[in-house]
């Protein structure tokens, strides 16, 4: 018995080694690959989360296909949602490959036990919304994800890949959105400009607490799954939205906006954290709605998932019967 | 042994999608996804992966049937080719400057 444990001790730490030099070398784990247990759980954790936000983050815009202003607007909010569909897929794919079940994480969203991204627990009471969305919380989103492509575990790069390619799109057509109604009427204007009051400091927030309060993010940069820490994203993403609001004639509201010569960097205020987590505890304007419905849509599911596996359970049946 | 994710307690099987981006490429693998037989694996495949033209033909595979070589023999697996560097035209240096070789 000793024996053995010393064995397998062993097989342990030549896999270990071979692993530390796969991130070293900044190659690929893969599927089949030897990975630490923690690697694994990180993994599945913020893969599941981030497919259960794609998954959630089709309610804030799916409540205005059947309100869009014209039928264009409506046919891209559309494909929009169904991206993000699909985007939630591809994640649940990618997160499969590391031992969870499908099943296993729709359970865990759909309990409260899992928990996907906080911007999609605020409301989107007026159209400028959906415009504010594409460009600030998408934009982010990019933000984040872009890196991403490169992160050390194979499926998880591969499903980002695909999720950066689609998602330019998103941000732009929120842009486009934004810039019709900044140089609309007057009441159009304000309803955008009240828009992007709402949604500035949520997006900032997409990028995570600050480094000094986001204990996992040292690890998971030793991993290379995360390749830049969330100060310097966030960092990152005012850089670019700063000069992009003045070309949508709009302005953020945080009069701590100030470009800083020395740094390279615009400066910008302080976030109120304290909103943050409370709304990733749950005491968002919208968690409950945002899970009641996922709850109800799987419920209410549950009839096409059996009346579909009892169809091909009987059609193979027959194939075999003649 | 069988492909990783295609777990036993799923509502639908597993199924692997490759998709043809244009006539003259080969098939190349695209991503898995759910369905209860092959006619929904298709198109739930046409949904998730082919939204932006980005195929004419689409082939799906449950993933149980999927043979894969056993990663931990990995190196004794493909050692054959190794250190025979002349089935590769690199190896072939005294024809530099010569034309049309």
């Amino acid at each position: 018995m000793a024996r053995e444990e010393t064995e397998s001790g062993a097989i342990d730490q030549d896999a270990l080694a071979r692993f530390d030099e796969i991130i070293a070398a900044d190659e690929r784990i893969e599927p089949t690959d030897w990975m630490p247990e923690a690697y694994r759980k990180t993994l599945i954790r913020q893969i599941s989360q981030h497919g259960h936000s794609e998954i959630i983050g089709m309610q804030p815009e799916g409540n205005w296909i059947t309100r869009a202003p014209s039928l264009k607007r409506k046919a891209i909010l559309m494909a929009k949602v169904q991206d993000e569909a699909g985007h939630g897929l591809y994640l649940y794919s990618a997160a499969q490959t590391l031992g969870i079940t499908r099943d296993k994480m729709t359970e865990d969203l759909i309990t409260g036990k899992a928990k996907y991204s906080s911007i999609f627990n605020y409301h989107t009471p007026s159209w400028a919304d959906m415009g504010s969305i594409g460009w600030l919380v998408d934009g982010a989103a990019i933000c984040n994800q872009v890196p991403l492509c490169r992160a050390s575990y194979g499926p998880y790069g591969r499903a980002m890949v695909r999720i950066c390619k689609e998602e330019s799109f998103h941000q732009r057509q929120g842009f486009e959105i934004l810039l019709h109604l900044s140089r609309g009427t007057k009441e159009q204007h304000e309803m955008a400009q009240e828009s992007v009051n709402r949604w500035y400091a949520p997006a900032l927030m997409m990028f995570g607490p600050p480094d000094a309060d986001s204990p996992n993010s040292a690890q998971s940069m030793a991993w290379k799954i995360k390749r830049f820490s969330n100060d310097d994203l966030r960092q990152r993403f005012v850089d670019m939205i700063v000069p992009q609001s003045e070309v949508l004639g709009l302005t953020l509201p945080d009069p701590a906006i100030k470009w800083n010569e020395k740094r390279g960097h615009y400066d910008f205020g302080e976030l109120d954290w304290d909103e943050f987590y409370e709304v990733l505890k749950g005491r968002g304007p919208a968690n409950s709605i945002r899970l009641e419905r996922r709850r109800k849509a799987h419920e209410d599911g549950a009839w096409v998932r059996e009346a579909a596996a009892a169809y091909a359970a009987r059609e193979s049946e027959q194939a075999m019967a003649s | 042994m069988s492909s990783p994710g295609g777990g036993e307690h799923e509502t639908w099987p597993l199924w692997e999608v490759f998709v043809r981006a244009s006539r003259g490429l080969s098939h190349l693998h695209a991503g898995s996804l759910h369905a209860p037989d092959a006619e929904m694996a298709l198109r739930n495949a046409r949904d998730l992966y082919t939204r932006r033209n980005e195929g004419v033909s689409i082939w799906v595979v449950p993933s149980s049937e999927i043979t894969t070589s056993d990663p931990d023999e990995k190196d004794a697996f493909f050692e054959s080719p190794k250190g025979k560097r002349y089935r590769h035209a690199g190896y072939y240096t005294e024809a530099e400057g010569v034309k049309h070789l």
